[in-house]
Parts: C-alpha cells; sequence; structure tokens
C-alpha cells in the first residue's frame, strides 16, 4: 500500500511539472504568508447626489497597514449585498490610499450592474494583501438605498440665471407691446439684405440663400430660418428667384414650409416652386462644391450665408466674390466670423445673427426680447467686475454662489 | 508718376491667381527638394505621447477618428503613428468614427498600420520585434453611429448599448479584448482626432460627464479654437495640424507624412509673408505717390 | 388651427427640455432618451425626402436639358452605382448576394475602390483650396491702414513665424512665446466676448421660439 501511494504520489508529481504548476507551487508555500492587514473603519455609505439613481458612495478611513504600519495592504475591494450576513457581491475595486468609491450601476435590470433603487443594501470594504486570500474585511455598513432626485441641486445658479433672463424677457416684451419705442442701434448687414434683394430684382438674377451646416436643432440654425422667412416674402413680393440648397434632409425639410409659407403670406403662393429648396448632401465639401457650381454658373446677384458654417466658409465666400456677388453672412461659429468679415461685403457677428429676425420684422415684441439681451449682458459685465474684485481679495463664497456641479 | 501708381495699384491688387500659382509651384518645389528642416517640440504634444508611451502593456487607449478624406492630408499622419506607437507598445485600441465618412479612414489606417507592425523596428534605441496585429485582441473598431453626442453618452454607461456589434458585425460580446470592459473606465485615455465639430461633444459630453483623461488632434485650421480646453484643463494634451502630427512623429522617432509637409508648409507661409509685404509695400507707396501729387 | 398645434407642441416639449436638464431624475431621463430617439427616425425619413428631392431636381435638369446638364447625370450615376455596391458584396463562401441589414457591403471592393480612389482625392483637393483662399486673402486683408489694422497684421506675423526654425531656438521660443500670448490674452478675451453676447443669445432665442414669439422657423416670420 505503501509503495501504491509513493508510486501515486510521484505520478502526480510528474504530472504536475508536465503542466507547469510544480515550481509556483513550491515557491509560493515557500513564500511568507502576510499577516492579515487592519481593517478599514468608519464605512460610510451614501446615495450619490443628484443623479438619475442606481449609484452610491462608499466611504472609509483607510486601514493603519496601508502605506504604513505592515505595508500590507495592496488594494481595497468594495462588496455589496442585498442582506447583511451573507451574498456579498464584489462591485469594485481601487489602489491601496484610496478612501473612496463610486458605485455606479445601469438602469437596466437586466444588467450584471444594475443597482435596484429604493431598495435596502449593506456594504464592506475588505483590505487586501498581495495574497488575496490574506485579507480583512471591513464592519458590514447598511441599510442604505440609493435613490434618484428630482432636482440637480448643483445647477441653482443657471435656474436663477434663466429664471431673472426669463422675467427680464417678458417685462421687456410687454413694455414694447405697450407702444413704447425701444432704441436699438442699427446693422449694416441687416439693411443691407434689402438693397440686395432690389438689386437682385434689377439685374433678373437669382438670390442664393445658404443655411450651413447645421442641424435643424441648432439656434443657428433656427434664427436663419427665420431670416429665410423674411427674405422668401421680399423675394415674393418682387417675384425674384430664390435657391436655397441644402445639406441637411432635415434642415431642407423645414425650409420648404418655411418659403412656402411666406410666398403664401406675400400673397403670391403660385409662384413657390418646391425645387428652389433642395437637397444635395450630407458631405461637406461636396456640398461646398455643389453650391460652388451654382455660384459660378447661375451667376446669383445676391448670396446669403446664415447659420452654422465649418472650414467651407472661405471657400463659399472667395468663390461667390469671384462670381461678382452681393454677399452677406452671419455665424455664431467664432472661428469662420474672420473668413466671412475678409471675403463678404456684410457680416453679422455671434449674437447679432440672433438678432436680426427682429431687426428685419422691426416689431415691438421682437425689440423687447433683445433689450432684455441687453440688459443681461450688463448684468453679465458687472457680475465679471465683481468676480473679479472678489477672487482678488480673495472672497470666495462669492464665486460659490456661481459654481455649477455637473 | 502715373506708371508708378500702375506698379503701385497692381501690387496692391494683384490678381488672385497668380497668388494661387506661385503657391503651388512653391509647394510642389518645398516637397521634392531633398533637404529637411528641424522641428521644434510643444509641451502639449509631447504630454500626449508621454501619456501613451508610459502605458502599461494591455493598457487599453480609446481612439476616436471624426474626420473624413479632406481633412486626411493632416489628421491621417497623427493617426497612423499613434497606431503604430500603441501596437508596438502591446497597448490595445478601441476605436470609432462618429463622422459618417469616418470609418472608411480608420480602416485604412488600421489595415497600413497592421502591415507595417509586422516588420522589426527600433525606436529610442529599444527594439520591437515585428508581430501579427489581430483584430479583436489588439484592437476593436466599434464603427459609425449617427448623432455623436448620444453615442458618447450612451457608451459612458455600457459600450454595447450603441454598438451591440463591432463594425464587421460580430457581437462584442464575442470578441477576445472587450471581455469585462463595460464604458469608459477601463479605458486610459480618450484621443479624439477630428476635423469636424464633433470634437465638442468629446469634451461636454465625454469628458465633461464622465472625467476620462482626453487629448485632440485638430486640423490647423481648428487648432486656435480648442486652446483654451488645454489651459482650462478639460484637455490633457493637444496636436494641431500639420505641425502637431509633425511633432509627434518626431517625438516617436517615427518620421512619416507630416514631418515631409511641414517644408511645404513653411515655404508656403513665406509665400504668403511675402505677398503681405509686397500688398503693404504696394499700399504706402501709393499713398505716398498720391500725397505727393497731391502737393 | 394650423399653426397654433405646432406652437403649442414646441412650448411642450420645449419646456420639458428646460425642465430635464435641471431634473436628473430616472422619469426624465428615460423621457428625454425616448425623445432623442424621435431625431433618429425623423433623420431616417427626412433622409429618404432629401434623396427624392436630390434625385427630382436632377431629372428635371437632365429632361430639360439646362445649363450644364452633365454634371446632374454624374450625380444620379454616383448616386446609384455607390448605392448598389453598398448593399451588395461577397459572404465569407464568395458567393454574390444583397446585404441591406449587415455590413458586407462597405467591405464590397468596388465600394472601397469608388471610396478610396475617387472620393478621397476629390475631398482632400476640396479642402485643400482652402490654402489657396486663405494665401489670397491673407494678402488682401493684411494692410496696415491704421492702427489695429497694423496690430492684427504684425500678430499675425508673428503667428505664422512662431514656428520657422530658422530662426533658432533662442528667438523661436521668444517668438513662441509672444504668440501664445496673443492667441490666449487678446484673442481669448475678444472671443469670449463674443461668445458670452452668443449664448446670452441663444438662450434669448430659444426662449423666444418656446415661448411663441419667434415663429420663423414656421414661416410666420
Amino acid at each position: 500500500m505503501r509503495y501504491i501511494l509513493i508510486i501515486f504520489s510521484l505520478i502526480l508529481i510528474t504530472f504536475s511539472a508536465v503542466i507547469g504548476q510544480v515550481d509556483p507551487v513550491v515557491t509560493d508555500s515557500l513564500a511568507p504568508v502576510p499577516a492579515p492587514p487592519a481593517p478599514v473603519t468608519e464605512v460610510a455609505v451614501s446615495d450619490k447626489a443628484n443623479d438619475h439613481g442606481h449609484a452610491l458612495i462608499i466611504e472609509w478611513k483607510r486601514s493603519l497597514d496601508d502605506g504604513a504600519g505592515s505595508n500590507a495592504v495592496m488594494l481595497y475591494e468594495i462588496f455589496r449585498s442585498e442582506f447583511p450576513d451573507s451574498a456579498f457581491k464584489m462591485v469594485g475595486s481601487v489602489p491601496l490610499g484610496n478612501e473612496r468609491f463610486e458605485d455606479i450601476g445601469t438602469i437596466e435590470k437586466e444588467s450584471r450592474d444594475y443597482i435596484p433603487d429604493n431598495t435596502n443594501l449593506y456594504y464592506r470594504v475588505d483590505a487586501v494583501t498581495i495574497d488575496p486570500v490574506v485579507r480583512t474585511s471591513s464592519e458590514v455598513y447598511g441599510p442604505v438605498q440609493s435613490y434618484s432626485n428630482w432636482f440637480h441641486k448643483g445647477r441653482v445658479p443657471v435656474l436663477t440665471a434663466v429664471l431673472i433672463f426669463g422675467a427680464l424677457m417678458v417685462y421687456f416684451v410687454s413694455v414694447a407691446r405697450k407702444g413704447t419705442e425701444l432704441y436699438v442701434r442699427p446693422l449694416a448687414g441687416i439693411a443691407a439684405v434689402d438693397d440686395a434683394i432690389g438689386r437682385a430684382t434689377e439685374m433678373g438674377r437669382p438670390i442664393l440663400y445658404i443655411l450651413g451646416l447645421g442641424t435643424a436643432d441648432m439656434i443657428s440654425t433656427i434664427a436663419s430660418f427665420t431670416i429665410l422667412s423674411r427674405v422668401a416674402k421680399q423675394v415674393a413680393e418682387y417675384q425674384t428667384e430664390l435657391i436655397v440648397p441644402c445639406y441637411d434632409p432635415i434642415v431642407m425639410t423645414v425650409a420648404q414650409e418655411v418659403v412656402k409659407s411666406s410666398y403664401l403670406d406675400a400673397g403670391h403662393p403660385d409662384n413657390y416652386k418646391e425645387d428652389s429648396v433642395f437637397y444635395i448632401t450630407t458631405n461637406q465639401f461636396a456640398y461646398v462644391a455643389a453650391v460652388n457650381g451654382i455660384m459660378l454658373r447661375d451667376l446669383p446677384a445676391t448670396n446669403v450665408y446664415m447659420g452654422k458654417f465649418y472650414a467651407e466658409s472661405l471657400i463659399l465666400a472667395e468663390t461667390g466674390a469671384v462670381a461678382g456677388s452681393i454677399q452677406i453672412a452671419g455665424t455664431d461659429e467664432v472661428g469662420q466670423l474672420p473668413f466671412f468679415i475678409v471675403a463678404c461685403d456684410y457680416t453679422l457677428i455671434g449674437e447679432e445673427l440672433y438678432a436680426a429676425s427682429a431687426y428685419l420684422g422691426r416689431e415691438p415684441i421682437m425689440l423687447g426680447s433683445l433689450k432684455a439681451q441687453d440688459y443681461a449682458k450688463a448684468a453679465v459685465i458687472v457680475l465679471m467686475i465683481l468676480g473679479l474684485l472678489a477672487i482678488n481679495v480673495h472672497l470666495n463664497a462669492f464665486i460659490e454662489i456661481f459654481k455649477v456641479v455637473d | 508718376m502715373n506708371q508708378n501708381t500702375n506698379i503701385f495699384n497692381k501690387m496692391m491688387s494683384m490678381d488672385r491667381r497668380w497668388v494661387f500659382l506661385l503657391l503651388i509651384i512653391v509647394c510642389v518645389a518645398a516637397y521634392f527638394a531633398p533637404f529637411s528642416i528641424p522641428i521644434l517640440i510643444e509641451p502639449e504634444v509631447e504630454r500626449v505621447y508621454n501619456f501613451v508611451d508610459t502605458l502599461a502593456p494591455g493598457s487599453i487607449v480609446f481612439l476616436a477618428i471624426d474626420y473624413d478624406p479632406a481633412s486626411l492630408a493632416e489628421l491621417h499622419p497623427m493617426t497612423y503613428v499613434l497606431l503604430e506607437q500603441c501596437f508596438r507598445r502591446n497597448i490595445r485600441v478601441i476605436c470609432t468614427a462618429l463622422h459618417p465618412n469616418g470609418p472608411s479612414m480608420a480602416e485604412n489606417a488600421f489595415l497600413e498600420v497592421v502591415d507595417s507592425c509586422k516588420v522589426d523596428k527600433t525606436y529610442h534605441g529599444k527594439q520591437f520585434m515585428g508581430r501579427e496585429v489581430v483584430n479583436g485582441i489588439d484592437y476593436c473598431f466599434l464603427g459609425y453611429k449617427p448623432y455623436p453626442a448620444l453615442v458618447i453618452l450612451g457608451m459612458g454607461t455600457n459600450f454595447r448599448l450603441p454598438f451591440p456589434a463591432d463594425y464587421y458585425g460580430r457581437p462584442i460580446d464575442s470578441i477576445p479584448m472587450m471581455k469585462g470592459i463595460q464604458n469608459y473606465d477601463q479605458v486610459a485615455c480618450v484621443v479624439n482626432i477630428s476635423g469636424t465639430s464633433g470634437t465638442e461633444y468629446w469634451i461636454s459630453y465625454g469628458q465633461g460627464r464622465f472625467g476620462f483623461p482626453l487629448a485632440l488632434g485638430v486640423t490647423g485650421v481648428m487648432g486656435a479654437e480648442y486652446y483654451p480646453y488645454l489651459n482650462s484643463g478639460q484637455i490633457f494634451g493637444y496636436m494641431a495640424g500639420m505641425l502637431g502630427a509633425a511633432q509627434y512623429e518626431k517625438l516617436a522617432e517615427n518620421d512619416g507624412k507630416a514631418v515631409v509637409a511641414m517644408k511645404v508648409q513653411l515655404f508656403a507661409h513665406f509665400l504668403i509673408i511675402f505677398f503681405i509685404i509686397i500688398g503693404n509695400i504696394g499700399f504706402f507707396m501709393d499713398k505716398f505717390s498720391k500725397k505727393r501729387e497731391g502737393r | 388651427m394650423k399653426r397654433q398645434i405646432p406652437v403649442l407642441l414646441v412650448f411642450v416639449f420645449g419646456v420639458f427640455m428646460i425642465f430635464q436638464y435641471f431634473s436628473p431624475h430616472e422619469y426624465s431621463e428615460w423621457i428625454y432618451k425616448f425623445l432623442m430617439d424621435w431625431i433618429y427616425i425623423i433623420g431616417i425619413f427626412a433622409m429618404a425626402l432629401g434623396i427624392w428631392s436630390l434625385i427630382h431636381v436632377s431629372y428635371d435638369k437632365i429632361k430639360n436639358k439646362r445649363h450644364d446638364w452633365g454634371y446632374s447625370v454624374v450625380t444620379l450615376a454616383a448616386l446609384f452605382i455607390m448605392m448598389f455596391f453598398g448593399i451588395t458584396g461577397f459572404d465569407e463562401n464568395g458567393e454574390w448576394g444583397f446585404y441591406f441589414m449587415t455590413q458586407e457591403g462597405l467591405t464590397n471592393p468596388m465600394f472601397r475602390n469608388f471610396f478610396n480612389h475617387i472620393l478621397v482625392p476629390i475631398e482632400t483637393t476640396m479642402f485643400s483650396l482652402l490654402a489657396f483662399f486663405i494665401s489670397s486673402a491673407a494678402y488682401r486683408a493684411f494692410r496696415a491702414r491704421n492702427v489695429l489694422a497694423t496690430m492684427l497684421l504684425v500678430s499675425a506675423l508673428v503667428v505664422m513665424l512662431r514656428f520657422n526654425p530658422y530662426f533658432g531656438e533662442a528667438v523661436g521660443l521668444y517668438m513662441n512665446k509672444i504668440a501664445a500670448w496673443l492667441l490666449n490674452v487678446p484673442n481669448m478675451a475678444a472671443k469670449r466676448a463674443i461668445l458670452i453676447g452668443i449664448g446670452l443669445g441663444m438662450v434669448g432665442t430659444a426662449l423666444k421660439v418656446v415661448l411663441g414669439i419667434e415663429r420663423g422657423y414656421m414661416g410666420k416670420g
């Protein structure tokens, strides 16, 4: 029996050696086993603030053997369970030196990382040594629940600003409605639109209107729709041709409606041609090539560029200049403004694009909203100066009022 | 006197076609001339290089390729040199292309870099043996999805939400290198190489929301636009235009197209400066002669 | 009624979008995501309308033999050829077939060849035109007409020359410092001033749209 056991052991050792497991086992058995480290203390778990729920923050005080003592702690492993004494599952780990972990789960119930909201949860943190078996668990913390927040407290300054700005707008619009005369400084670019349409009519050449590369949800594109509606109305009255090549199919659909309605409002619905507003491509430079082709073939009297423009701005504007067109541009893309200023006759800078519709219509309600913007800008300037002073006299409380937390 | 005024007028308002012609001559001549120019390294480019270079083998770099053929000349060199650096150092790469023409750009880059990695090379005195870079093990190309903001937000939860399968239609869960990889938490950094406004989405929806280290590579035209993000700490490194690409190639000791193209760019700049000076001389002389005529 | 319903819809969804920014709640997020999905859906349908518009305009040009109608033939041919190769391809067994829902079409060699050897060079050429236009624009724009224009001219020269390796390291570093100051201080100050205006203008326009004051996007200017 003894011989059988010896032979069996030899076979086992040989087999283990063949598959390469003998050496590490022998070495490991010779390596000193680290002593269990001191546990982490003061474990505290709280719901993550200002979020959609399904997330908790775990904080603790480091083990005494983390970076000191026996220096045995290598990392901390965080465990979660729905029961106080069993079924703990590891949810993450952080290297030594850390005292915080965010357990962020998913909303999807079927997901492995799902954390249920409004359910009692229990946490513990293990201080782990180089040998993962040697570890010390903290006391279990719980019960604690995660929940969704209805209001993001970190965004109070934004809400305040929006409310003040909204109130200013409502006030000035009501003032304007009552008939009070509001002065707004004239914009050369806007005045030029009327002249440019007149020029096109005299020359018998079309007007080319470019809505830019923006999508329909961008404010610059929305502002451009408004200007297009004014231009289209005048074009309909003068019976001039209008060409609107589009980059985005949704923009094209909206632009068609805008132009159609303007022709209807002008009392010339029959003159509206659906093909005057058409889609080209959603490829930047293919679109530029097509528009440049239109400029050089149809020689429009006026080119209007309003909306979002990127690297194509100068290529479009320079080609328009070569074709001898009067050019009016407006964009909120700051990087492209110098190009338009160099190559176009008139340029609306930044917010002037949004203000253009108010200028074109001269409606009191629209002018009222511009006034509100001016007052808000004045408030921003005052606050910036105050901020500058506050930061220099180390009045941090003032700065903190405006802090937005994401 | 009139003849002089004519010359000055011509200097001031030269036909733009002369500018174009001289520019093309200078560009072609500089490209073919057998000389090289020194490249000065900027710290923002060096930071990207050092970050990637000090990553442990097996780490993951997320590469967002958001450009189309139009900006290929400036941005492809960045992609090439960065990919080769990663693969030589056994750093894995997850890649997306959130521009409609981006997937072809990314594919071209992968195919060529995978080929060049088969050859032994020495960088900074360290030899890297040639090896087979395998799709699915060394890199995973997720492909294209429209509406970048939504995709970037979705990937913050799980890469599988916007991309249940990779570009080649393989389910993400069946790709070996994606095992255990959920979201940005598992990647060391995101490098966005972009010729579009998609960069803004990576800054505000990606870095702003999920806080990963972000580096940018953008075209020269976009160059000045994103410097403020460097100062604010939202991006840790920045490569702008051909110059950024050339600096990275120099840092990686892997000279490519960008280093050659810098010759062209430099001499094109000289020519533009020459034209500006000519225009100004014409302007002043014209003014001067008109003043004298007036007297 | 035709105008009131869209205004009402804009108001309801506009107010919800403002609300959801301040409310991170799960329900608010769920509705937000649901609404965002509609962008995909509308985008797909609008793309069909867009392609139809392109075909219609191009066909009309060819039919009426309008000026340079040959370009429209190229446009339509390119559209249909790329579409054909994009949805056909060879599978793993070398079998040819139609692939509407999978990616095989994108690996079709003809699709790739057209992309790599036609689209790529054309687009790169279009973008490179920018260099020529910038040169000519710089030549015309940078004139020392007055003090401000001279400052602009000098700044442009410094920024352009900052990486000139022939100046040597000492001058190069000095130039680089001046250029960095120009970019980070005066340039940034001007940009931020414009951006603050843009920000307020955006909020103002958005509020006007939500409140139904601005209806230009519906053709009611």
